[in-house]
């Protein structure tokens, strides 16, 4: 196969694109879906100062790699979720990477938090691990950028991770889910930073190639909890899809974005609070954080 | 040739002057689901790899949720 840019060899095949690239035209095609990303969505102002929250995996270190060369002031997040191994060798990627990259890196302890690790939290609660584990990432993520003046949060979410979002809350027709699902959420309140998401451009494949491309040594293995999580079930049948016709899940995706979503969006703002122990923003008076951490302490 | 494979890691032998396109299907493995990893880069699905060689097709979904 040849690059569709220069005619040499190419190293990877975009179906939906109907293009093979080599190399340096595959990296510049991926920063070009980024700035365009940006672009589109006005995520990040020029040389912003930017929390990137990353798990070690290819994802996030590809999206912090890009930053980094773009000339975005970044630091890097990496919330300890306490998940055995996988979080000691994760938390072992982002650090070998912030050092080679020369960027600041800020570690925070999930169990320092809410007084226990993901297993402890998935134990207490009876629910599934990702739940809890979830909730507790937006949070931290938030009160980080806020303690350390960032504007902004930007997470490796790919094309892939949205599109199966998308398709869960479908299913479900969870409608109040649907406005918010966004490469870009607006701060709504003077205590929630902006969120972006700079690679939903781009496939899981498409990332995973860039990170191999440019050495980047992340995590392969997943999180143990990952397997049977709905949302790899849900990626698996997209997959199929995706190879009975190539683009499918990129339409299902954009279509949305472009079409659908205005229709969703709430015409009256939910009313937002500040949480009475916390401090964080919440629609309640005592934000889920804290519901879920008081649940701990009961229990533990 | 010899196939590494992984989550988790191991490896499997099968008739190798084929093209990796041919290999994936013998294994049941759709091409948008894995890179394919010769020495120190990637190959497209078009490429034949040899007897004596090694690939990685290395699984490239991430992720439970957020
Ligand atoms: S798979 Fe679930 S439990 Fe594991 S890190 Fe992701 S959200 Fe957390
Ligand atoms: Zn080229
Ligand atoms: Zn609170």
């Amino acid at each position: 196969m040849k690059c569709r840019k220069c005619g040499g060899a190419a190293v990877l095949e975009l179906r939906r694109h109907n293009a093979a690239f080599c190399e340096p035209d595959f990296l510049e095609f991926f920063r070009n879906q980024v700035r365009e990303a940006i672009r589109k969505y006005r995520m990040l102002a020029p040389g912003e100062r930017v929390l990137v929250a990353v798990s070690g995996g290819k994802d996030s270190l590809a999206l912090w790699d890009v930053l980094i060369d773009e000339g975005y002031q970044t630091t890097g997040l990496y919330l300890d979720l306490g998940i055995f191994d996988y979080s000691v060798e994760s938390k072992a990627r982002c650090e070998a990477f912030a050092a080679r990259r020369a960027a600041p890196l800020i570690v925070s302890r999930v169990a320092d938090a809410i007084g226990a690790p993901v297993p402890v939290i998935k134990n207490v609660t009876r629910r599934p691990p990702c739940s809890g584990c979830g909730l507790s990432k937006r949070y931290l993520m938030n009160r980080a950028a806020l303690e350390h003046g960032f504007p902004v949060v930007a997470t490796g979410h790919n094309l892939d991770d949205e599109a199966a979002t998308l398709f869960g809350s479908v299913m479900h027709w969870q409608t109040d889910a649907l406005p918010r699902q966004s490469p870009a959420l607006a701060s709504t309140h003077p205590k929630l930073v902006r969120r972006v998401k700079p690679l939903y451009r781009l496939s899981e494949r498409e990332t995973a190639a860039f990170a191999f491309l440019r050495r980047i040594d992340y995590i392969v293995e997943e999180c143990p909890f990952a397997k049977g999580a709905t949302s790899i079930q849900h990626k698996q049948i997209l997959d199929r899809m995706e190879d009975a016709s190539p683009g499918a899940k990129h339409n299902f995706l954009f279509g949305f974005l472009e079409k659908a979503q205005p229709a969703f969006a709430r015409a009256e703002p939910v009313a937002l609070n500040e949480c009475a122990r916390c401090g964080q923003v919440t629609t309640g008076t005592l934000c889920a954080f804290c519901k879920l951490a008081d649940q701990v302490k009961r229990a533990t | 040739m010899k196939v590494v494979l992984r989550n988790p890691r191991r490896e499997v032998d099968v008739a190798g002057g084929r093209r990796v396109r041919d290999v994936l299907k013998d294994l049941d493995i759709l091409p948008e689901t894995v890179l394919v990893i010769r020495g120190d880069t990637l190959i497209t699905a078009d490429q034949v790899v040899s007897d004596g060689e090694t690939i990685e097709l290395r699984p490239v979904m991430s992720g439970g949720r957020a």
